[in-house]
């Protein structure tokens, strides 16, 4: 091991013991006073992602993390989520795409099948509650864009409930689907079907507008019905008491704000279960042995054909259910989405994180998904509000206005994160926090000492922590 | 080192047959069943005559087809020869055709502003626009080489994920390298290809009659134009690779790169010249894809590289006949469900449908020949 | 353990260089206090209470800040659409801003990016919703990204108007807040189809639209209208490709229509009516406002003669106030005038006349965001470089102008000396 390796040891171990542990919880307190100071800072939410970054990374007792962390996440985001609605919706993103990221995880981590048209199976689960949640069965004789809304809807609301597992079966059906003929291929093979098969779905979801109306075609399908609030949510008293509470008018709409925050963790929450499980389970062992040589594992006994299909199923499972909720969250439902840009930046997600690891891949998913809608576009906020002042850049003496706009951060999304992958790819391709496997294989030279894995292992924290 | 002798006529002579072949085969069957389905669907529309519809348009469909099919050909045969020595997508080919594209679009645009293009009669618009490919070549062949370098060449040896992602990067980075330096410097980040020359013109083959009414059957200068680059360019691929020494080098790094080296061959010269000439032909593609639909812009490699990607697998990655086959397969199946579809279905389904008919295509053909249509000798490796 | 390390480090980085940033426009935004209050009921009496913690950080004079976002696709092939509502609204919020100075506001743009994508215009929506400050929003590109996100804004009040939007969804809702300057879908496609049966004397039309919300929208109607008219419809064909349009276009020679009707934006189009003529389809070639800029010229050369499109977006001759607004954007950006920058003009101003009309209001207070979402919605004959605007019930213009214009040079720079053919005054469409 090397002295920056001990040095960063000593530094987590400052977080050791119940000393530690007070420290953590004052880190985690002066984050939220922070917040609490201006709720919109992007300074604070950095800050609040590296609180839970932190604690996923100190040596305490599981419990202990898991208790800081929900604190964080159940408690903190929330009451800042009254004053911040954009908090919640982060919140919500990010665990929309660290469970699609999960998913992928399955077939690409562990079973090592390239999957190039993942988010095919978001837009099923979506588009399942887009069709039976919405007004759409009484559309499907014409044509797209020319009919009214009507006040009532075929199936009520609380159908959503039945249609999460209807969505996971449907998206594994689709998973098994896709499955059947690809068995065979391999490698970059499987990446161009998996890709061509994305491409069908969305371009299917584009154009069956006719000869029945299924999908409405471009223009997408809305309003999609929410599934009803317990009536305690919305009684005018709670209310009255969070309006209170966050210094502005909190209505209806705005408590489903924390419903799908608080839904979308819970589901999260069940993937990352599911998804360990799995990864330590025989299924998961048969994936790893297909995954370094399929044919040394099946002459081990391991049946592929099952095994493959499982992988597919599972993987897609996890996004199934996604799309259901994300349909109802949206109230909208169109083919933009389900691009394949939407595709590989899952990939990214994944690989960003650490191919194979659940804790790396939630977050690989917080990280892309923050820098999406927070970072860059506020840093190009920023820029832009420097723009309108008389002040000048330092440095250079030249006043902000004059700084084209051409230059905004926002604009090259694709080149920050085409530069990240290629970066992370020559220096770290196991990504930000890697598999224990993909670790050693990658830098077997460097001879990483035994016991630190088995440390590692030891300590293996709660991956809810890490969202 | 023993050279075995190469006839090279026959190098020239054996690719133009099988190009020959490919278009005329391919050809026949498309238009065979699709001359099938019309009679089989004649009865169910009584508006229109399907059948004679079907023959009207054949002609038509079948050039626009052919041209298609070569300029995914020409793409193709770039991913091709980097995956056939490095057995690796290189998901970036695409944004080195819109690169060529923008260098030769850039050079005519300048042109255009010193007035020479305005005057050129067909001889000095061949030189032009030959110009413009020849650029488009350089550019893109030496971005080729420095991405292989910067970013692919420190991932050699990695598992396979690896440098497939980072290609996905290097993707994403040059599509919006070219945006800002498009924007930095012209404010807009697309270009048109300016017209000039004769090649808008259509040369006439023969005038079908329809109810009374003539409808030509033409093609037009600027496709001829096209293949005639992409014939060029398929034989002396094939001719560099199947008859040089260089050509025989690439192959053995090809085949083994350890004993290739320990033959006193600089693999990583050859990787990189791989990448030149896999680049160059992205390049010229690119000028040629303006040349015929005349907008250009940061995104517009992309589609076009997926589908020509697709073409390399249909044909058999790896494979430059392959290559040829796959593409000319694919822009004809593209142009024939764009063009029939519709009518065939009654208008219930349509255009759009070409790319699950490029897709399904690809699935047919790999559920039944894994490794392509021509891939027999290269073994996929997962 | 070494990855650790990294991660953190990178983390702690991120947060360092993030709070390097933001220290610098932290003046121009107050203390959350401080606004927060006055959003949440509109009393007069609070802010004074709060306003020292603003006073300190920001300069003495400068006063509230107020916000006006944009959302629009800055990034990305649409990009050129989108920058130029925001660069539109820019403008405006520069040459105006005046007025609401002297009351002592300061006035500040947030130009927002929604890439064309639902989930990042929600996202941004939700952060636009959460900052108090901002009291207006001008935005989308795409009906698309409009629909989700203005369920937002409809959720808290914030006024919203679009320069883009024409799916008739936007409105029919009956949001109070959301509102649009320009015509819809249903009335273009229609405007679209009576002209070419009219006074084109078309028979017989073949219709492409290129699979986006609002080409294959506007054809839909197109379709129903020219079909009650009882032209002959020979195809109904979508397209997705952006430069290839040969095998969507073979047909057309078969069928021989005597119009060919495009519903989409200008890259494509323009691509279409050059490749067509280039096949021999010799068909008149009508199309919606999408295809209205110069653009069309540069794509398509000659071909652009005597091509017909139907705008709700008024010619120079007719409002020569948008001579003077070519002029100062081409001055402050350095680019040519792309389509939706006027209208991205337009909502901005109304946008500010509007706040305007709501501090009147409240007694020089700043206003709530209901006060300002109503004061946008009585905005009464408001004389903008688009034409006159009044808003009806729900948010449609009470009467828009639709203008057929005939194409009459093939010379980019000449593109706004299209021959207004004809001028067609028609109510908004009850809401249904």
């Amino acid at each position: 091991m090397s002295a920056q390796a001990t040095s960063t040891n000593r530094f987590l171990q400052i977080f050791s013991g119940p000393f530690g542990a007070l420290l953590a919880l004052l880190y985690a307190v002066g984050v939220t006073y922070v917040l609490t100071l201006d709720p919109r800072s992007l300074l604070g939410r950095l800050l609040l992602f590296s609180a839970l970054a932190l604690i996923y990374f100190i040596p305490q007792r599981p419990a202990v993390k898991f208790l800081l962390g929900a604190m964080l996440v159940l408690m903190v985001v929330p009451a800042i989520g009254l004053r911040n609605p954009f908090l919640l919706e982060i919140g919500f993103q990010v665990a929309v795409f660290a469970t699609l990221a999960l998913g992928l995880n399955v077939v690409v981590g562990f079973a090592g099948l390239l999957d190039l048209g993942y988010i095919a199976f978001f837009a099923v689960g979506a588009y399942l509650w887009a069709f039976f949640g919405s007004q759409q069965i009484w559309h499907v004789d014409e044509p797209p864009g020319t009919f009214t809304v009507y006040a009532t809807f075929p199936f009520a609301a609380w159908w959503f409930w039945l249609f999460i597992p209807l969505g996971i079966l449907a998206a594994a059906g689709m998973g098994i689907i896709l499955g059947f003929p690809v068995l065979r291929l391999r490698g970059d093979y499987l990446a161009i079907v998996t890709l061509g098969f994305g491409e069908v779905i969305r371009v299917l979801a584009n154009n069956l507008d006719k000869p029945i109306n299924l999908t409405n075609g471009p223009q997408g399908i809305t309003p999609i019905q929410r599934p009803p609030l317990p009536e305690f949510l919305t009684s005018p008293e709670l209310l009255a008491t969070l309006s209170r509470w966050a210094g502005r008018p909190i209505n209806a709409n705005d408590v489903y704000g924390f419903f799908f925050y608080f839904l979308g963790l819970l589901i999260l929450g069940f993937t990352i279960i599911i998804a360990r499980r799995l990864d330590r389970s025989k299924l998961g062992r048969s994936w790893t042995a297909i995954r370094e040589d399929d044919v040394a594992a099946v002459a081990m006994g391991v049946p592929l054909r099952r095994t493959k299909l499982t992988a597919f199923a599972i993987g897609a499972a996890f996004s199934g259910a996604m799309g259901v909720l994300y349909a109802a969250n949206r109230t909208f439902v169109s083919p933009e989405t389900f691009s394949l840009t939407a595709s590989i930046s899952i990939l990214v997600m994944v690989i960003l994180g650490g191919l194979g690891s659940i804790p790396g891949v939630v977050m690989g998913a917080a990280v892309v998904t923050l820098l999406n809608i927070d970072i860059l576009q506020s840093l190009s906020l920023q820029l832009s509000s420097l723009r309108q002042g008389p002040d000048l850049i330092p440095l250079l003496g030249i006043p902000w206005k004059e700084l084209p706009t051409q230059l905004d951060p926002a604009r090259y999304q694709r080149f920050f994160f085409g530069l990240l992958l290629i970066l992370m790819m020559i220096f770290r391709p196991e990504g930000m926090v890697p598999a224990e496997r993909a670790r050693l294989e990658l830098h077997e030279e460097e001879g990483e000492a035994i016991p630190d894995a088995e440390l590692e292992g030891d300590l293996a924290p709660d991956e809810k922590l890490a969202d | 080192m023993h050279l075995r002798r190469v006839n090279p006529f026959k190098e020239i002579l054996r690719p133009l047959g099988q190009l020959l072949i490919f278009i005329a085969g391919s050809a026949v069957v498309i238009s065979a069943i699709t001359l099938l389905l019309a009679v089989l669907l004649r009865p169910t529309r009584i508006d229109i005559d399907i059948l004679q519809t079907t023959l009207v348009l054949l002609p038509q469909v079948l050039i626009d087809g052919i041209t298609l099919g070569f300029m995914y050909a020409i793409i193709a045969m770039g991913y091709t020869m980097v995956y056939g020595v490095l057995e690796f997508i290189n998901f970036a080919h695409g944004e080195f055709v819109m690169f060529g594209a923008f260098a030769g679009v850039e050079l005519l645009i300048w042109l255009n502003a010193q007035g020479m293009l305005k005057t050129a009669e067909l001889g000095l618009a061949l030189v032009w626009i030959t110009l413009a490919v020849l650029l488009g070549m350089v550019v893109a062949g030496s971005l080729a080489v420095t991405t292989e370098r910067l970013a692919y060449r420190p991932l050699r040896g990695a598992p396979r994920l690896v440098p497939l992602i980072a290609a996905i990067g290097v993707s994403f980075l040059l599509q919006d390298t070219m945006r800002f330096l498009q924007s930095a410097i012209n404010g807009d980040f697309y270009r048109t290809f300016p017209e000039f020359g004769p090649f808008a013109q259509r040369l006439t083959l023969f005038t079908v009659d329809m109810n009374g009414r003539p409808i030509d059957v033409a093609i037009q200068y600027k496709a001829i134009m096209l293949i005639a680059f992409g014939v060029v360019m398929l034989v002396a691929l094939n001719y560099l690779v199947n008859a040089t020494r260089l050509g025989k080098a690439i192959r053995s790094v090809a085949q083994d790169q350890k004993t290739a080296a320990l033959m006193g061959i600089d693999v990583n010269r050859i990787i990189a010249l791989t990448f030149l000439i896999g680049g160059a032909l992205g390049g010229a593609a690119g000028v040629l894809w303006a040349f015929r639909f005349t907008r250009v812009d940061p995104y517009m490699g992309f589609i076009p590289g997926l589908k020509a990607f697709t073409a390399a697998v249909l044909g058999g990655i790896g494979s430059i006949v392959g290559a040829m086959l796959g593409g000319m397969v694919l822009g004809l199946l593209e142009s024939f469900s764009a063009a029939y579809f519709s009518i065939f279905s009654r208008g219930a389904f349509g255009a759009e449908y070409k790319d699950i008919f490029a897709f399904g295509i690809l699935i047919l053909v790999l559920i039944f020949r894994p490794q392509g249509l021509l891939g027999g000798k290269t073994t996929q490796k997962a | 353990m070494r990855m650790r390390t990294v991660s953190l480090a990178l983390l702690l980085i991120l947060a360092m260089v993030v709070s390097a940033c933001a220290p610098a426009p932290e003046p121009s935004a107050p203390a959350p206090a401080a606004t927060e209050a006055p959003a949440a009921d509109a009393a007069a009496t609070e802010p004074p209470a709060e306003e020292p913690a603003a006073g300190e950080a920001a300069p003495a004079a400068s006063g509230t800040v107020i916000k006006v976002a944009t959302q629009s696709p800055l990034s990305g092939p649409q990009s050129v659409l989108g920058t130029a509502i925001k660069n539109g609204a820019q403008l405006a919020l520069e040459q105006n801003s005046a007025k609401l100075q002297e009351m002592g506001f300061t006035v500040e743009l947030a130009p927002f990016d929604d890439q064309a994508t639902p989930d990042t215009g929600v996202a941004n929506a939700k952060q636009i919703v959460g900052d108090p400050a901002v009291l207006c929003l001008v935005g989308h590109l795409n009906s698309g990204v409009a629909i989700p996100s203005s369920e937002e804004y409809h959720n808290a009040q914030l006024a919203m108007v679009s320069p883009a939007n024409t799916n008739p969804l936007i409105t029919t809702r009956g949001y109070p807040e959301v509102n649009r300057i320009v015509g819809r879908d249903d009335v273009q496609g229609v405007v679209g189809a009576e002209f070419a049966n009219t006074e084109m004397g078309v028979k017989s039309v073949y219709i492409l639209h290129d699979k986006t919300a609002y080409g294959q929208g506007i054809a839909e109607f197109f379709r129903q209208k020219a079909e009650e008219l009882g032209m002959n419809v020979l195809g109904f064909e979508g397209t997705e490709e952006q430069a290839n349009f040969d095998s969507v276009l073979t047909p057309i020679l078969a069928a021989n229509p005597d119009l060919v009707y495009f519903g989409g934006i200008y890259s494509q189009g323009g691509l279409i009516l050059k490749q067509m003529r280039e096949k021999g389809i010799t068909a008149q070639f009508l199309g919606p406002d999408g295809l209205d800029s110069s653009e069309m010229a540069n794509l398509a050369g000659d071909y652009v003669k005597d091509m017909y499109f139907t705008t709700t977006a008024g010619p120079l001759s007719l409002f020569p106030k948008a001579k003077q607004f070519i002029a100062d954007y081409e001055a402050r950006f350095g680019e040519q005038v792309q389509p939706y920058a006027a209208e991205g003009f337009d909502a901005m101003n109304i946008c500010l006349n509007g706040i305007a009309a709501a501090v009147e209001a409240n007694g020089g207070a700043l206003p709530s965001r209901a006060q300002v979402a109503a004061a946008v919605r009585a905005t009464a004959d408001y004389d903008g470089i688009t034409g006159m605007k009044t808003f009806n019930e729900i948010g449609d213009l009470t009467v828009a102008q639709y203008f057929v214009k005939q194409v009459k040079s093939s010379d980019p720079a000449e593109w706004g000396a299209a021959e207004v053919v004809k001028v067609l005054d028609i109510p908004a469409p009850a809401s249904n």
